[in-house]
């Protein structure tokens, strides 16, 4: 949503607010209607056939964060930096040529549409899929409306995209809950019985921070004698 | 059909993203946990495993090509 509100931001402050806020409705309106059309089709699918799906689908790609936010944590990939990202945006909108039809520059509609949808793909899929294996729907999309407000507001009174939000920290723990919700729904839905039943869950969060942490620390002692490597030959 | 192959394109990148043994790796491990619990073991253990080793070899793939 962070990354989705500096794009909304420049296209706004570059190529104008009614194109920039156009393109937001309109990626917001095909996301509403995503979750309305497959929310109900979700629920009508068994329970336990329902979270094989959704948990090897949140594990696969729960796992895709995990791996990037260890590349970031351990010095491998660059950190996110809304601020460079938002000056790259907005240099690209200016340099762009005029192209206004209909009272909206098509450019700043394209570039807020494009934004808004594809990061907003993220929370629908989130939204689905939670929300499916825990019967509630309406409630998961919900808490993802109040974060969407919360940040629009926030970033309404500031002006500028959030760079001060821990957005890799985020990333990291969204990952982190991805992956464990993930592993606890597929075997759920592959028959298997978690030993303390719900409770379980704690366990698997716990394995996943800890596995986390441990790569970190064993990919960043890696960096650093690749480094002192480097700098020896040099 | 190119309209096809872009949209097949876009969720495999969305979900799958660019490390495809992660996922095979799952996808095995999930069926090695439902064909145990079939059998009549609480393979409860399995997925973890396969998870962390899945998403260390991801990382030395990473490593190595960055």
């Amino acid at each position: 949503m962070v990354e989705a509100l500096t794009i909304v931001l420049a296209a706004g402050l570059a190529r104008g607010w009614r194109s920039s806020l156009a393109g937001l409705g309109a990626a917001t309106l095909v996301l509403a209607v995503v979750v309305a059309v497959l929310g109900p089709a979700l629920t009508a699918i068994p329970i336990d056939a329902l979270r094989l799906v959704v948990g090897a689908l949140l594990l696969v790609f729960g796992l895709q964060w995990l791996r990037k936010a260890i590349l970031r944590a351990s010095g491998y990939k660059a950190l996110h930096d809304e601020d460079e990202i938002f000056a790259r945006e907005i240099a690209d909108a200016r340099d762009a040529p005029p192209d206004e039809r209909g009272g909206i520059d098509w450019y700043g509609f394209t570039l807020s549409f494009k934004g808004v949808l594809l990061e907003g793909l993220e929370v629908v899929f989130i939204v689905l899929t939670f929300g499916s294996a825990q019967g509630s729907i309406p409630l998961a999309a919900l808490g993802a409306a109040a974060a969407l407000v919360l940040v629009a507001v926030v970033g309404v009174s500031v002006r500028a995209p959030l760079a001060r939000v821990p957005e890799n920290t985020l990333k990291f723990a969204v990952g982190v809950m991805l992956t464990t919700f993930g592993i606890f729904w597929s075997v759920e839905g592959a028959g298997v019985d978690w030993p303390g039943s719900d409770a379980a869950l704690l366990g698997v969060l716990g394995y996943v921070v800890l596995m986390s942490l441990l790569f970190v620390r064993l990919l960043k002692r890696e960096r650093r004698t690749q480094l002192r490597a480097a700098e020896a030959q040099a | 059909m190119k309209w096809l192959r872009n949209f097949g394109r876009f969720w495999w990148d969305f979900v799958i993203g660019d490390d495809w043994r992660v996922a095979a790796l799952v996808f095995a491990g999930i069926g090695a946990t439902a064909a145990l619990a079939a059998g009549g073991v609480n393979a409860w253990w399995l997925l973890p495993l396969v998870v962390l080793l899945a998403l260390w070899l991801s990382l030395r793939r990473a490593i190595r090509s960055a």
